[in-house]
């Protein structure tokens, strides 16, 4: 705290004396996307975020900490804006979060690049795993394909054939089903591609009725999958054609749709039922202080704090020992609500994926609940093009 | 994929359906259009409005026609109360004005249904009693909600050409749209006549919200996305002209559908396969502009432009 | 006596913006330098915006169109290992000026709302014609290896070099407007939007100066796309989307149209509005709404004309 003199000394002097960020205090910069419709999803960020430091008694390694909100719009340039003010105005030593491949695309490389350490929260796009890896760079969820990989892998061991693949027409609809095929190799018999934030799929239904698959295969996040699920339902098509889907039900969008997603299946690395203490703690108490299910988003974000304060640990408070927080990062030595983890080369988990089907808990409320695991431990494909050494 | 006969038809009542559905999107937003010369952006909103209370009202009272029928005063009342507010001092204005003031209302509403239901999607289903099938030929069904759709557009259009051109109200509308102050000179409170267009547009968007909700993602931001459609189907029928509405309507729900459908086999027959997946989707999604743009080319004032206006 | 003071207040006014790098560079402060620069971006933007929408009374809903033609001009090049920032930018002012010769050949024939939504329709197709572009990561849009490289003393990747470059095409900007505004072309443009069949009996045919205003604009449209470009190092589709050429018409409309400063104060209102209230609380949406609402009622004449005073004409 300064003096009342020194706030009455011309702005700019404050400035220069308070510019030196004070080794007190942990300053946390967390990017995610609070307003408009998407902003649900950071409003679960943003939560576990607070849940995360509740449990740490408000401190993070030992230390105070002070965490600044940025909301992204969904907009790559107000993304890096916001990195921007973080890194330069607030001065913090970790930005995190950051929902949207896009605006992660714009925000790492800003981040590391001024010797900053990003820890992303969701986004993985397969850029940052490979070419563009970088040692300030550390995500506690996934790489985008890893969770269509489970789904193919799963449905291959199902020797499922005849399987009718749709999704949005951008660049992450075309990943996930490439992610699919990377371990599906039976026949698809379409695929389709819809408009982006497209709200009726009546017409594309038509069309895959009479393709008459075995199996659909979907990618719809959002406001999309709610529309789809529904549609799908009304077309008479659930119980007749099974759908499988990534990144399409969960615990947003499940109370929206209910019973229209009955029966629906979903790869996911993390599901409210995993069984560990960490897990069970953080979804205890996510339900009575915020009255409703966490979501992955959720869990990845508040083992993002965990992250952090287990690196700020191990270096005892020293914020410039960045070599060393690195090295502590890599152990990934916390306790994680999906249990224990490795660190690969790019900073990525290895981790296991599990499948999820949306079934209806005794007090008749829809949840996802684990059924098997797909893949134990599994690594993500482009960690080969990642040139780090550790 | 060949072609069937079966797929084209269900194709055709789907574009339909879709264009009926634009249609009660526009109708509303055409009079209001038309009428009082006003841009209202926030067109859309009304339609959210619509969606959440009906919602809410069928959850309350258990019954879905009860909800709809609830729903629509309500949206009214919304309307009429943001015309009063906001809007009644910008019939005259700019045409720029209007767009930013109703944009402010887009946030406005966005938030404000953020904050009292939250930002995720809130739960909606089609009643039982409409959730089934009928079959429209042997082997084809259709979904009885998306018929009920069809038969409530066409019950709205009918009812709004007889209110525009048998009832004394519709009179003065119709009047009140080519000369303003020739109906004023009458003794009309143009004042009180345009609170009512503009309540009765909400009414209708409202009643397109509450159609769309079980079918569609009721959450915040939910209009914007077939707003922009909304104004292309306007443009390309006329602006101010409900007949215009209709057809823009009907050729919006049917290019788009059937662009969607049928384009990428289309194209594979011209292109190689691999160049149709890619250019498909694209020029799927570009349709209606493309549709748009050359309409207004050839007709600038669109397909149907409404008599006394320049 | 209107000229002079129009000059004092541009000089001011980039004198003023020209202390902006020595005093973030004292205060320790250097994110000043980002945030301002992004704004004088935007107001390049907003100003070629409003070269057609405030004096020429075309409401041109596709701005945004430019933007992102601008920045694909950077971005490709730099893609296939071309850096040179005179080809980028060259290549960012040319193919929109096409983009916009095409664009307004077509839309000028309409005018009133068929005019808004045509330029709209077109903004839409390019939206969608970027997000098909996968060899330039489609929707996900691309990271820019670098900024463009000019040689010499220029150098981008230098903060407070790269904020003088804006600040002075933002200058030359508004001198090259103002005098635009005040030539002869200038005069059928602004007779054309109070009365276009006046402008017509007396010998003008305002179609081929609309025009021409209009690809001069389109062309300035594209460079504040490059310089966006350069600013986030990284561009994508998004920057076409319809909302974003609302976000440029509300900078115009904020800050007064017709007005030389106008869209400039705007600008930075509108993303200083953003950035102060979205901090605050996370439903900022609902108080920045009603502002934009009131502004409308109001202030007839955007905030330039609460400043100036609402008789002040300049323009």
């Amino acid at each position: 705290m300064r003096t009342t003199r020194r706030a009455a000394l011309a702005g700019f002097l404050v400035a220069l004396v308070a510019a030196p960020a004070s080794a007190q205090t942990v300053k946390i910069g967390f990017i995610t996307t609070l307003s408009g419709p998407q902003g649900a999803i950071g409003e679960h960020m943003k939560n576990s975020v607070e849940l995360a430091l509740d449990h740490l008694g408000r401190k993070v390694g030992g230390l105070d900490v002070e965490v600044i909100y940025g909301d992204d719009q969904v907009k790559p340039d107000v993304g890096k804006q916001l990195a921007d003010e973080m890194l330069k105005k607030h001065k913090v030593h970790f930005v995190s979060g950051v929902i949207w491949s896009n605006v992660m695309l714009a925000v790492a490389p800003t981040v590391t690049g001024a010797g900053t350490f990003m820890i992303g929260t969701n986004a993985g796009p397969h850029e940052l795993a490979g070419k563009m890896c970088h040692e300030l760079f550390f995500t506690t969820s996934w790489q985008n394909d890893q969770t269509p990989e489970a789904m193919g892998k799963y449905m291959q061991d199902q020797n499922i054939t005849d399987v009718y693949a749709m999704a949005p027409n951008y660049a992450a609809g075309k990943d996930m089903i490439a992610g699919v095929k990377r371990y599906f190799k039976n026949k698809i018999v379409g695929e389709v591609y819809t408009q982006l934030g497209q709200q009726d799929y009546q017409a594309e239904i038509s069309q895959l009725r009479a393709a008459s698959p075995k199996a659909v295969f979907v990618f719809y996040p959002g406001g999309m999958g709610i529309q789809f699920l529904k549609q799908y339902a009304q077309a008479g098509l659930r119980g007749q054609i099974p759908l499988y889907s990534v990144y399409t039900v969960d615990e947003i969008s499940l109370p929206a749709v209910k019973e229209a997603a009955l029966g629906q299946f979903e790869t996911r690395y993390w599901s409210p039922d995993l069984k560990n203490e960490a897990n069970q703690k953080y979804v205890v108490d996510y339900r009575k202080k915020y009255g409703k299910m966490p979501v992955f988003y959720g869990a990845q974000s508040y083992d993002g704090i965990m992250l952090i304060d287990a690196a700020v640990k191990a270096v005892k408070g020293d914020l410039t020992n960045k070599k060393g927080m690195i090295a502590a990062m890599r152990q990934a030595d916390y306790k994680s609500t999906r249990g224990p983890y490795k660190y690969n080369v790019n900073h990525f988990p290895i981790e296991n994926f599990y499948l999820l089907k949306a079934v209806q808990d005794p007090s008749g409320e829809l949840v996802m609940q684990i059924q098997k695991t797909v893949f134990e431990n599994h690594k993500d494909s482009y960690s080969a093009e990642c040139p780090m050494k550790w | 994929m060949s072609i069937n006969f079966a797929l084209l038809l269900e194709q055709t009542l789907n574009g339909l359906q879709y264009g009926v559905m634009l249609f009660l999107m526009a109708a509303g937003l055409t009079l209001v259009f038309g009428i009082m010369n006003l841009v209202n952006l926030a067109h859309g909103s009304l339609y959210m409005v619509g969606a959440y209370l009906a919602t809410a009202f069928t959850e309350k009272t258990g019954s879905f026609v009860l909800g709809v029928a609830l729903a629509l005063p309500a949206t009214l009342l919304v309307g009429v109360v943001v015309e009063i507010v906001a809007l009644r001092t910008l019939y005259e204005r700019d045409h720029l004005d209007q767009v930013l003031a109703t944009f402010g209302l887009i946030l406005f509403f966005n938030e404000l249904v953020a904050i009292v239901w939250g930002r995720a999607a809130i739960f909606t289903s089609v009643p039982p009693f409409l959730s089934g099938h009928f079959r429209v030929l042997p082997g084809l069904p259709y979904p009885t909600y998306r018929a009920v759709i069809i038969l409530v557009g066409i019950a709205v259009a009918i009812m709004l050409w007889a209110l525009v051109t048998r009832t004394r109200l519709g009179m003065r509308i119709r009047a009140g749209a080519s000369n303003r102050t020739m109906i004023s000179a009458l003794g009309v409170d143009i004042r009180q006549l345009y609170t009512f267009v503009f309540g009765l547009g909400a009414a209708l968007a409202g009643l397109a919200g509450a159609m769309a909700g079980p079918v569609y993602s009721v959450q915040p931001g939910m209009g914007e996305g077939i707003l922009i459609q909304v104004f292309v189907v306007i443009v390309i029928g006329g602006i101010g002209s409900i007949r215009g509405a209709v057809v823009g309507a009907i050729v919006v729900g049917m290019a788009d559908t059937l662009g969607r459908a049928f384009l990428k086999p289309l194209l594979a027959t011209i292109i190689s396969p691999p160049a149709a997946d890619k250019a498909g989707p694209a020029l799927a999604s570009m349709s209606i502009y493309l549709l748009m743009a050359a309409v207004l080319f050839f007709r600038p004032e669109g397909l149907f432009p409404a008599r006394g206006r320049s | 006596m209107a000229i002079s003071r129009r000059t004092l207040a541009l000089v001011a006014g980039g004198a003023l913006l020209a202390l902006v790098p020595p005093i973030a560079a004292l205060t320790n402060q250097p994110f000043y330098l980002d945030l301002f620069r992004r704004m004088m971006i935007f107001a390049i933007a907003a100003v070629s915006l409003d070269l057609i929408l405030g004096y020429g009374g075309m409401v041109s809903f596709g701005h945004a169109a430019y933007l992102g033609i601008g920045a694909y001009a950077v971005g490709i090049p730099a893609f296939h290992g071309v850096d040179n920032g005179w080809l980028q930018w060259g290549l960012a002012i040319a193919a929109s000026a096409l983009a916009a010769a095409v664009i307004g050949a077509v839309s000028l024939r309409t005018s009133g709302v068929s005019f808004i939504m045509i330029t709209l329709a077109f903004a839409q197709m390019l939206y969608y014609l970027g997000i098909s572009l996968e060899t330039y990561g489609g929707d996900n849009g691309m990271r820019l290896a670098g900024r463009s490289r000019f040689g010499g003393p220029i150098d981008l990747r230098e903060p407070a070099v790269f904020y003088y470059v804006v600040l002075a095409i933002l200058v030359l900007l508004l001198t090259l407007g103002n005098r635009l505004v005040a030539s002869r072309f200038g005069m059928v443009i602004r007779a054309a939007r109070s009365n276009e069949v006046r402008a017509r009996a007396i010998g003008f045919s305002p179609f081929r100066y609309k025009l021409t205003a209009f690809v001069i604009a389109g062309g300035a449209g594209g460079l504040a796309g490059a310089l966006l470009a350069n600013q986030t190092e990284y561009l994508t589709p998004d920057f076409m989307h319809w909302t974003r050429s609302g976000e440029i018409m509300f900078m115009v409309i904020l800050g007064g149209m017709g007005t030389l400063f106008g869209p400039v104060i705007g600008a930075v209102v509108l993303l200083l509005l953003e950035d102060v209230l979205s901090a605050l609380t996370t439903h900022w949406q609902i108080i920045l709404g009603p502002i934009l609402i009131l502004v409308v009622l109001f202030a007839k004449r955007g905030l330039f004309g609460l400043v100036a005073g609402a008789e002040t004409r300049d323009g």
